[in-house]
């Protein structure tokens, strides 16, 4: 068993907060794992990838070579199709559908979605607003992971237990709104 | 699913045996600080700095560093850095000091020199280096001052490897009585692998040796005893590479159904590969069911004589892997290329320039790269920007507005945030060299004829080596302008104490500059009209002048703010 995820999205919106949740559940479930992550100057609205290597047997390598990734899940659409050289031909993209527009030269989101025409394997999911309609706003992050579940090689209940390890010192409360954004997301897949 | 022991790549040596704690996730970077924690470490001094930042904060939020007293406060810059650090090394105790590859240039007065006096408790200098200038203007290669101050260079190839190796290394350091440059490049530093950590070790008592004066006092005459002491050195640090259990030569098996065979385009002799740190990782990821060559992993330098010699005898032709520039092939190869082939940066096997990836040692293996999909053409560029709300957003507005009054203006900027005024919308700044230059640069450019020439620094850059450049300019009493926008924090790096926060308008005023030429104002939109003034103002004074606008980092205020709420 190996999956080899990248992590999309623009500095900023959370990507490893996605990381640390997988990170949790993989080492419950005793899995290797190496995730090489973006810090610094591109942290600053820049685009940042993170690439999670998860696997039954050592890692080599930090970086996912190309070609190899299993999934790609993105924060913003834009971003998802920027790795797809690392993407497998029958990969998998999860991607937030609200664009993060900080640039003059955004594409048009019709243009985006062209793009996604050719793909075989995707989920495009409003993760904003679903996790708004939760009553979980700050949530959306939980949400893309919960759709991007079935890809990634770990138990659900172990990144159900990642997230009660992870938003624990937060309470309760934001432990059950995470779980239920999970959830969500999961249904979406 | 089974329980599984720790990865290494290589197995323990049975006199290496020790026991392992509970494994959890750390960054290279963390491991690092971890392991100097457990090592009975007793200070780190550090300036920040991407990718070596985290090792510092690590220490500094760590429950258990803090129990234990260990000092763990920025310091003005790599220099003062390397310079407390090696003080509190002849006091007997265990000390770090870490930075990016850049900052061992500020620090190479003290380095060279602590590879004279040697040290007493064990100290380790770490760099991390920034192949592919992820956030760097350069990607100069810090093995290279290993070799230049003839020190031990230790460079692991895994998280678990940067833990032990560090753990080990003050052991080591304490032998010799020499510091180890412990090199590592960013994506060890920013990659999160699961690792063991060891039993904690008491710190060190204080004592300082018998001897000490012949040691730290490198006058002539002692300095002469003591590089004959490093020369002698060198022997026992080439033993140690070659018997380290970082380095290993691995020959092909001869039972194994893999022969050594020579790579596709690499000629026909029998080759054998050498791969460095890191490289050794994406070297394993090319072959996954075990080497179809004779590998010499080398973490540890000198480079091991010994397990060299062993596979030149066995090869014809040797492949290099190495992360930076072409050091370990430079070495190999020999002024003028004569002799054993030696494939690598420097034959364009490998690009010259940038990090090594596993794709790019595929190719230089000979294998084919398959790549996914293509990068469709709608895909746009994503820069970096300054956030929105950002003081030094409002500084360069003002400033751009006032410039345009003038023909040949030229601002002199430095390293930090407010280098990101290069791009759009602002293309607000001409340079950007290092750490301090804004300063200088704009009183050399001015004393050739530039009017007006204008430097924009940050705060922490500003005490880390401003300060002596506006002493230059008071003392010639250049005709400058320097804006120090001071947002309270060391900013690019995530939002450390920077060391001039409250001090700027004394700093200046005791280096010299006039009070009637030194202002503070807040850089917000109410304020815009009379910063272009004020600029305006000091652009026409002939002499020195220096406006400090100062506003806090929004994001440090925002995280404050958080936990205030919390």
């Amino acid at each position: 068993m190996k999956t080899d995820i990248i992590l999309a999205g623009v500095g900023g919106q959370g990507i490893l907060s996605i990381a640390a949740v997988i990170g949790e559940a993989a080492l419950e479930g005793e899995l290797y794992m190496k995730q090489s992550e973006v810090h610094g100057m591109s942290q600053r609205g820049g685009d940042v990838q993170s690439h999670l290597r998860i696997s039954d047997k050592p890692v080599a390598s930090d970086l996912i070579p190309l070609g190899n990734a299993d999934v790609i899940v993105s924060l913003e659409p834009m971003e998802a199709l920027r790795y797809l050289p690392y993407l497998k031909k029958d990969g998998w993209i999860v991607t937030n559908s609200k664009p993060f527009d900080n640039i003059p030269n955004y594409p048009e989101m019709e243009q985006l979605m062209n793009e996604y025409e050719h793909l075989p394997h995707k989920v495009i999911l409003n993760v904003e607003q679903l996790a708004k309609d939760l009553g979980a706003p700050r949530s959306g992050n939980v949400v893309l992971l919960g759709a991007a579940s079935p890809y990634i090689g770990v138990d659900f209940s172990m990144l159900e237990n990642g997230i009660r390890r992870i938003f624990s010192r937060k309470g309760e409360e934001i432990v059950e709104m995470n779980l239920k954004a999970l959830r969500a997301g999961k249904d979406q897949a | 699913m089974s329980k599984k022991i720790p990865y290494l790549c290589l197995p323990l040596n049975k006199n290496n045996l020790y026991t392992y704690m509970k494994k959890q996730l750390f960054l290279g970077d963390e491991a690092i600080a971890q392991a100097a924690i457990d090592a009975g470490l007793s200070g780190v001094y550090s300036y920040p700095g991407t990718p070596s930042t985290e090792i510092t904060e690590y220490i500094q939020n760590s429950k258990a560093a803090k129990e234990k007293g260990i000092f763990s406060q920025w310091c003005a810059n790599e220099k003062t850095a390397v310079e407390t650090a090696l003080g509190m090394s002849y006091a007997g105790k265990r000390t770090l000091s870490c930075m990016k590859h850049v900052g061992l240039n500020v620090a190479a007065d003290a380095f060279m020199n602590v590879a004279m006096s040697g040290i007493n408790g064990g100290m380790i200098i770490v760099t991390a280096d920034d192949p592919s200038m992820h956030s760097s203007q350069n990607e100069q290669d810090n093995r290279v001052y290993g070799n230049f101050a003839m020190l031990p260079v230790f460079e692991p190839s895994n998280q678990q490897e940067a833990y032990d190796m560090i753990y080990e290394g003050y052991e080591w350091s304490e032998k010799w009585g020499y510091p180890v440059l412990f090199r590592i490049t960013t994506r060890m530093a920013h990659s999160r692998s699961g690792v063991r950590t060891r039993e904690t070790r008491p710190q060190n008592p204080v004592s300082v040796e018998k001897d000490a004066q012949q040691k730290y006092i490198l006058l002539p005459v002692n300095a002469r005893k003591r590089f004959k002491v490093l020369l002698d050195k060198q022997k026992d640090f080439l033993d140690a590479s070659e018997t380290s259990r970082y380095n290993q030569y691995l020959p092909i098996d001869k039972n194994s159904s893999h022969l050594k065979k020579p790579l596709q385009g690499l000629g026909n002799g029998q080759l054998g590969i050498i791969a460095c740190g890191i490289a050794f990782n994406y070297l394993q990821e090319n072959y996954p069911d075990g080497f179809e060559h004779p590998v010499l992993k080398i973490c540890q330098y000198p480079l091991p004589k010994k397990q060299l010699r062993q596979m030149v005898e066995a090869c014809d032709e040797i492949l290099v892997l190495e992360e930076g520039y072409p050091v370990v092939e430079e070495q190999l190869k020999g002024y003028l290329g004569i002799g054993l082939k030696i494939h690598g940066r420097l034959d364009g096997t490998l690009p010259r320039e940038g990090e090594l990836t596993p794709d790019k040692v595929r190719k230089a293996l000979g294998m084919e790269v398959i790549s996914g999909y293509p990068v469709p053409e709608v895909i746009a560029q994503r820069p970096p920007a300054l956030c929105a709300g950002c003081g030094h957003r409002d500084v360069y507005e003002a400033l751009n507005e006032v410039v345009k009054e003038y023909k040949n203006t030229k601002i002199f900027s430095d390293i930090g945030c407010y280098t990101l005024g290069a791009l759009p919308p602002f293309r607000a700044i001409d340079t950007c060299i290092d750490m301090g230059a804004s300063i200088t640069m704009a009183r050399g450019a001015s004393e050739a004829g530039i009017f007006p020439a204008v430097a924009v620094i940050g705060d922490s850059t500003f005490t880390h080596s401003g300060m002596t450049g506006l002493l230059d300019c008071v003392n010639a009493k250049a005709n400058v302008l320097i804006i120090i926008s001071d947002n309270e924090t060391t900013g690019m790096t995530g939002g450390q104490d920077s060391a001039a926060t409250g001090r700027i308008h004394a700093i200046c005023k005791g280096i010299g500059v006039e009070p009637e030429h030194l202002h503070g104002i807040v850089p917000l939109k109410k304020n815009f009209e009379e910063m272009k003034q004020l600029i305006r103002n000091e652009i026409e004074y002939r002499g020195v002048s220096v406006i400090v606008p100062c506003r806090e980092c929004i994001q440090t205020y925002a995280r404050k703010a958080k936990k205030i709420k919390n």
